[in-house]
């Protein structure tokens, strides 16, 4: 027996074996998976969701509302549709119930994204979208010519109309190839344009290797993102049939008319051996006539209308089918599958069963507007199709063919030319004298009549959405509800909504409904289209931006050195900053707090360097310089002598601290501006948002050179006399190179601009080198003797143990700098700067605000964590499941429990000999020598709260 | 794992009637939103206020209320705002049974992941902030993570790893139209009168006190006003000559096709920025930052989307080839310390709630109760006075993200 009974005699082709729900089946190249099942005898495909029912294929494009299948192999897909997954050699697939399944294994392919630019993008590759295409390619516009599927000629594929002359689908490929060999015309073929943004913003997806299956050439991305901007949009997108709901409208054998017919024309595949037919409107008998032309017998049609187009009637009758004019189909008939259909008439009247194994409905034809609709279109219904047409747009795009309302193929095709001289009349071309393609003349069709429903029963098996198993119950049962929406209807009973978002119901479900109310259907309207037009998969989406591409990773020019030495990394923004460096020291067991340790003591006693690159660095450079520097600093800036520097702090409008840093100046009109490491962008948006919004008056550039830049923070009682055997051309005693001053010099032989500034109290400098030359400075300070390379933990200690905050860390928004202790940076002299005004606000002069403070566990060996909050010896009690403490008396714990503050920064110091921590306590200042306690887990940790300056507050190493 | 329910629950056979304008009410909320009709719900029950109008520019809860992801949570870092959401959880926590309505109200956990040492740190200040509220909380390694949800990638070799979670047991997700649905039938049943496609076009105010307002369907005299507009709040509350502080923005969201369950609790990341959970159906529901411009549009640009993808692929690899159905947009309004604005206006009798950023759906029955409580006495509820109009004079701003690594 052939293994595929099904297909139309006399077609032949490469045979192709693939495996279904476990049956080994084979189908000829060319073959969607849909058409192959058919093709094999495969009526039930799946399963419904949500009533279990076995469903069929039930139209041959990406509208299938039933046949919903899951790859197997090569690699597990969810949820595709049997319509539009090209058959390949070794393809394995199963029916699904409504829900996919993911892999549990990585994706191994790749997938990528595009950008192009053209004249005039063309959605569509059918009569209207090629006849487009070709008018405006020959008039030498840039044009892409997008279609959703492996072969153009849209709807003349399923048919076996003429175009000049010979068959329609040799004339779309020939016209396409032609296309395809313009330099100037880009063709994309199996690629959908999923969603149409604002100024005609495109976004298309290719399938490029799906169809190839495990014949997929290595690297090869297997979708790829088109991100197309056009400055015309023809939208030539089509239609989709719909049905009628009726009893038993779900069962496998059922099926679109226009699906059938694209089955016997472009498959080679019969549905069927014996056919009914039940149509509102004339496309259906085409498709009669030409399943009768392949051999399949047709029982009868049934045509709600009195009168059906002559010309469809009189060809029936020369091929003895029957019409049933004013009849309905009132169920389809079978168990599992079609194996009959009662025909009545439609006012009513006895019934009688067809027998048949093929049920075709057409409930006439919707424009497929999606795209025209999410550019932001109007729709406007148009009584003649029962559907919504594209009205006013607000891009330059416009829809062309069917997705305009336009129905035969000569007008099509002529409406496609006249958008496509539209298009380039727009864009100033001249258009050419581009001939329409002539098609023969087609009779006029007769009116359709609008059914949504046959009236039967207790509307149980009518579906409305097949995906979804809704049925004209439910909506009604919606309706009863009290819901008058359609918005409403959708969301209670789930139209609309499932893969196939819609579209074979969207319109069905609105006539349903109408129907109900008794309102009009226009006056109803639709539900609202959305992108993407097609499911997408998220790789395609996500594209390069996996792993280390997710984001920038940005190193400093020393990386590689850090990274020699087995520095671990800490990552601050995009930059990989060493955190510390373990194994440096005697010991190649290290770990990280004896790593930090062994740091920290050998900048206090010795030398460190830390790679402090990354730093954000901004030129802030005009005759404006000074005063724009004193609007968003606290302090005054303007006043900085040139080759002197300042600490400087800026706020919010609010008044709290958003980032710190230093300003240098290097000349009357040029500062040079540090940020924190995670705020360079930041701070840099935030200049030029002032002065592009505020002060578009101030003559100031501002530019990032971070990245220009290579920075080595140098430290220690003994960092002068490093920097001393390096620069043996600077003069670095105390007096020549005071604190807070730069100078230019040759440091290791390399130019570069010395900095006397310190962010852990000891003697330091900053040395600035042009990124080009970071390395080489590294390494001749690290190969001048005993210089300890140390990393942010280490920094972070060192300036925790003067109190220096860092902000992000010790500060969250809500800080102002006289809760950090910086009174002094706020300046009182200047008239105005960005925050200075809310400190004159009630609540920024409360006296339990949150102050910095430093903290010393009562036990010096506990390390508090950071995080850790912080209440009161009353409150303390009420903490839950605290341990019972002597010191506490036992009483039911009460919530909430007030929080005098949390810890923002906790380390061990070597310095020190002990664990200290930073914490943001309220009326901190005050409480001074006071115990709080500090909840960690089932545990009470009593700490002393302190001034935040633990080491040195005199101030004494700065110099050295 | 949780299992997801075979069949959605059925719904009680009446929701609520479309009612035609009175002339007059004692109470006019405008909004027909979420806040809105859980404020008539509130104000019926627990004040005896029920000659009360619904006004709803479009369709009943068809605004945020019908494109939010659907997370309720409490774990919120500040006092005053873990305050009104635990409120709200609390209320959820029983929101079925006293609305008589599904709502998939399921308590399925939400983590909330770290990927720097910074958002460690805010993490757990967070944690313990919350357990001194009384909030449920705790802090999760990696491993922990893990268990709590198998798919998530928690790799040292990823380009943000995952350097743990707060965990939340009690958060989860409900069924956004159920709930509007559900307070909406309970407030009709009450007799708060639902208007739809009611735009609001004035307020009259007279001595500077709302008499009424003005409307696409004819004037409607109240005695008190409360507005429940979202962003439209400001063009609403600008007719009585009354500025908010608040910007609009669009806010995307999306959902995949029908799957196996495999993703058993709620992930947000910022850091990664993209949250995820599988609803009851088995759709996955995801939502990443808010386009920066500002708009009333109800769409956002595709590069958000694309970006949203890449960063659940890096902390989900298993979702490569599931597919996104259908993308939407809303309109979040934002306030400068994105905190809502909950309380009394300088015109009497006029009310104003909004604000709410992306924290509004999980706040709804909080919301509701407290400016319910608001409009009836005419003070403020304590959990909704730290929300006042006048912190941003004073001062005593409640700021939420400037604070932490809270996600929306």
């Amino acid at each position: 027996m052939s293994t595929q009974p099904y297909r139309r005699e006399g077609v032949t082709g490469r045979v192709l074996r693939f495996r279904f729900d476990g049956r080994d089946l084979e189908g000829l190249a060319g073959d969607t998976l849909a058409s192959a099942l058919l093709a094999g005898g495969v009526r039930a495909v799946a399963t419904s969701v949500r009533l279990g029912r076995p469903r069929g294929v039930y139209a041959a494009g990406c509208e299938e509302p039933n046949a919903v299948v899951q790859i197997e192999e090569p690699f597990p897909e969810p949820m595709l549709t049997a319509t539009t997954v090209e058959l390949y050699d070794g393809l394995v697939a199963t029916g699904l119930a409504g829900r996919g399944r993911l892999a549990d294994r990585p994706d191994p392919a790749r997938y990528d994204a595009v950008h192009a630019h053209c004249d005039v993008l063309v959605v569509g590759a059918g009569p209207a979208g090629i006849a487009a295409a070709r008018v405006a390619a020959r008039a030498g516009a840039r044009v892409i010519l997008a279609d959703e599927r492996p072969e153009p000629g849209g709807s003349l594929l399923g048919t076996t109309e003429t175009v000049d002359g010979g068959p329609g689908r040799a004339w779309a490929a020939a016209e396409v190839d032609a296309l395809a060999a313009l330099p100037e015309t880009r063709v994309l073929r199996r690629t959908t344009v999923i969603g149409h943004y604002d100024d005609n913003y495109i976004v298309a997806v290719e399938r490029r290797t799906n169809h190839l299956g495990a014949a997929a050439p290595p690297g090869v991305a297997r979708e790829r993102v088109w991100r197309i901007r056009a400055k015309r949009v023809v939208l030539a997108t089509g239609g989709h049939e719909r049905f009628v709901a009726f009893a038993g409208n779900d069962l496998p054998g059922v099926m679109l008319a226009g699906a059938a017919r694209t089955y016997v024309n472009q498959y080679g595949v019969l549905p069927g051996r014996r056919a009914v037919v039940f149509t509102t409107n004339d496309t259906a008998y085409a498709a009669a006539l030409d399943l009768a032309d392949a051999g399949i017998e047709i029982a009868a049609v049934a045509d709600v209308r009195r009168e059906p187009g002559r010309m469809w009637a009189a060809r029936c009758a020369e091929r003895g089918i029957e019409v049933l004019t004013g009849h309905v189909v009132t169920a389809a008939k079978g168990e599992g599958e079609v194996t009959g259909a009662e025909i009545a008439p439609r006012t009513g009247g006895r019934a009688r069963e067809v027998a048949a194994d093929l049920l075709l409905v057409s409930g006439g034809w919707t424009p497929v507007v999606h795209l025209f609709s999410q550019a932001g279109g109007t729709l406007r219904y148009d009584e003649g199709l029962g559907a919504f047409t594209p009205g006013e747009t607000r891009q330059a795009a416009e829809a062309a063919g069917f997705a305009a309302g336009v129905t035969t193929l000569r007008a099509c095709l002529a409406d496609g030319a006249e958008a496509g001289r539209r298009a380039l009349a727009a864009l100033g071309f001249g258009a050419p004298g581009v001939t329409v393609p002539v098609v023969e003349e087609e009779p006029a069709a007769a009116p359709a009549e609008h059914l949504w429903l046959v009236e039967s029963g207790d509307y149980g098996t009518h579906f409305v959405d097949l995906q979804r198993d809704v049925t004209v119950a439910e909506v009604l049962r919606a309706t009863g509800a009290g819901l008058t929406s359609v918005e409403h209807v959708k969301r209670y009973t789930t139209a609309g909504t499932a893969h196939d978002q819609g579209k074979t119901s969207g319109q069905l479900t609105g006539g349903v409904v109408a129907h109900a109310l008794g309102v009009d259907v226009a006056a109803l309207g639709t539900t609202t289209f959305r992108a993407p037009y097609t499911p997408v998969s998220f790789a395609a989406l996500a594209g390069r931006d996996r792993g280390p591409l997710h984001d920038p990773v940005r190193t400093t020019p020393m990386h590689e050195w850090h990274v020699a030495r087995g520095a671990l990394f800490e990552n601050v923004g995009q930059w990989k900053r060493p955190w510390y460096y373990p194994g440096l020291g005697e010991d190649p067991g290290e770990d990280m707090e004896d790593a930090v340790l062994r740091e920290c003591a050998a900048v206090r006693e010795g030398a460190g360097a830390m790679d402090a690159s990354t730093l954000g660095k901004i030129d802030v450079v005009g005759p404006d310089a000074g005063v724009f520097l004193d609007r968003l600093y606290t302090n005054m800036m303007s006043t900085l002598k040139v080759g002197s520097i300042r600490y400087g702090v800026m706020c919010r409008p609010d008044g709290m601290v958003f980032d710190d840093g230093t300003a240098i100046r290097l000349a009357d009109d040029h500062y040079l501006v540090t940020t924190t490491t995670g705020n360079a962008a930041a701070v840099l948006d935030w200049m030029e948002e002032w002065l592009q919004t505020e002060w578009p008056d101030l003559r100031v550039r501002c530019t990032s050179v971070t990245e220009q830049w290579a920075t080595v923070a140098l430290a220690g009682p003994r960092s002068r006399e490093v920097l001393a055997a390096l620069a043996p051309g600077l003069a670095v005693g105390k007096d020549d190179f005071p604190f807070m001053t730069w100078r230019d010099a040759e440091v290791a032989g390399i130019d570069a601009r010395v900095c006397r500034i310190s962010f852990s109290g000891e003697l330091a400098y900053e040395i600035n080198v042009s990124s080009w030359h970071g390395l080489a400075l590294w390494e001749a300070v690290m190969a001048s003797g005993e210089v300890t390379p140390y990393g942010t933990e280490t920094m972070h200690v060192l300036r925790a143990e003067k109190g220096y905050p860092i902000v992000g860390q010790d500060t969250d928004g809500t800080v102002t700098p006289q809760d950090l202790g910086m009174e002094w940076i706020v300046s009182k002299k200047k008239a105005d700067f960005v925050g200075r005004r809310s400190y004159a606000r009630a609540d920024t002069s409360r006296p339990d605000r949150r102050h910095l403070v430093g903290l010393l566990p009562e036990d010096p060996g506990v390390l508090l964590p950071e995080g850790a909050h912080l209440v009161s010896v009353s409150a303390a009690a009420s903490v839950p499941s605290s341990v019972a403490s002597a010191a506490l008396p036992a009483v039911p714990p009460v919530l909430p429990v007030p929080a005098l503050g949390f810890v923002t920064s906790s380390y061990r110091s070597a310095a020190l000999g002990r664990t200290f921590a930073l914490a943001l306590v309220s009326g901190g200042r005050g409480r001074v020598g006071e115990r709080l306690y500090a909840p960690v887990g089932d545990d009470l940790v009593p700490v002393t709260v302190t001034s935040h300056v633990l080491y040195d507050p005199e101030g004494a190493r700065r110099d050295g | 794992m949780n299992p997801l329910p075979p069949h959605l629950p059925d719904h009680p056979d009446r929701l609520w009637r479309s009612a035609e304008p009175k002339r007059s009410y004692d109470v006019v909320i405008v909004g027909g939103g979420g806040h809105g009709l859980a404020t008539a719900y509130y104000l019926a029950k627990n004040h005896g206020i029920t000659d009360v109008a619904v006004l709803e520019r479009g369709w009943l809860a068809g605004g945020n209320m019908a494109r939010n992801t659907t997370i309720i949570r409490s774990n919120y870092l500040w006092d005053e705002s873990a305050g009104i959401y635990e409120h709200a959880l609390k209320l959820w926590e029983g929101l079925e049974e006293d609305l008589g309505y599904p709502l998939l109200f399921s308590q399925r956990g939400v983590l909330n992941l770290a990927h720097s040492l910074q958002d460690v740190r805010e993490s757990v200040r967070r944690v313990n902030a919350n357990r001194l509220n009384g909030v449920d909380a705790e802090w999760l390694t990696p491993e922990q993570v893990k268990e709590v949800c198998p798919i998530v990638e928690i790799s040292p070799d990823v380009r943000y790893p995952v350097l743990g979670a707060t965990f939340q047991p009690r958060a989860g997700i409900a069924k956004h139209d159920y709930v509007a649905w559900g307070f909406a039938r309970a407030a009709a049943d009450l007799g708060v009168d639902m208007i739809e496609h009611c735009e609001v076009t004035g307020l009259d105010v007279r001595d500077g006190r709302v008499t009424g307002v003005r409307t696409t369907r004819g004037p409607i005299a109240a005695k008190k006003v409360a507005l429940a507009a979202a962003g439209h709040s400001s063009v609403v509350a600008g007719f009585a000559g009354v500025a908010l502080p608040l910007q609009s923005h669009p806010l995307q969201a999306l959902v995949s096709e029908l799957l196996e369950p495999v993703h058993p609790t709620v992930v947000m990341s910022n850091a990664v920025h993209v949250y995820v959970s599988q609803a009851h159906k088995g759709e996955l529901v995801m939502g990443a930052g808010i386009d920066a411009a500002n708009s009333y549009r109800q769409r956002g640009a595709f590069h958000i989307i694309e970006r949203q993808m890449a960063a659940a692929l890096e902390l989900f690899p298993v979702f490569a080839r599931a597919h996104v159905l259908r993308t939407w947009g809303g309109v979040v309004d934002v306030t400068p310390d994105a905190s809502p604005v909950v309380g009394l206006t300088p015109v009497e009798d006029l009310y104003v709630n909004c604000g709410w950023g992306t924290g509004g759906f999980k706040a709804t029955p909080g919301v509701g109760w407290c400016y319910a409580h608001t409009v009836a006495t005419g003070e403020p509820h304590p959990l909704n006075a730290p929300f006042s109009l006048d912190r941003f004079t004073t001062g005593r701003l409640v700021d939420e993200h400037g604070a932490a690594a809270v996600a929306h």
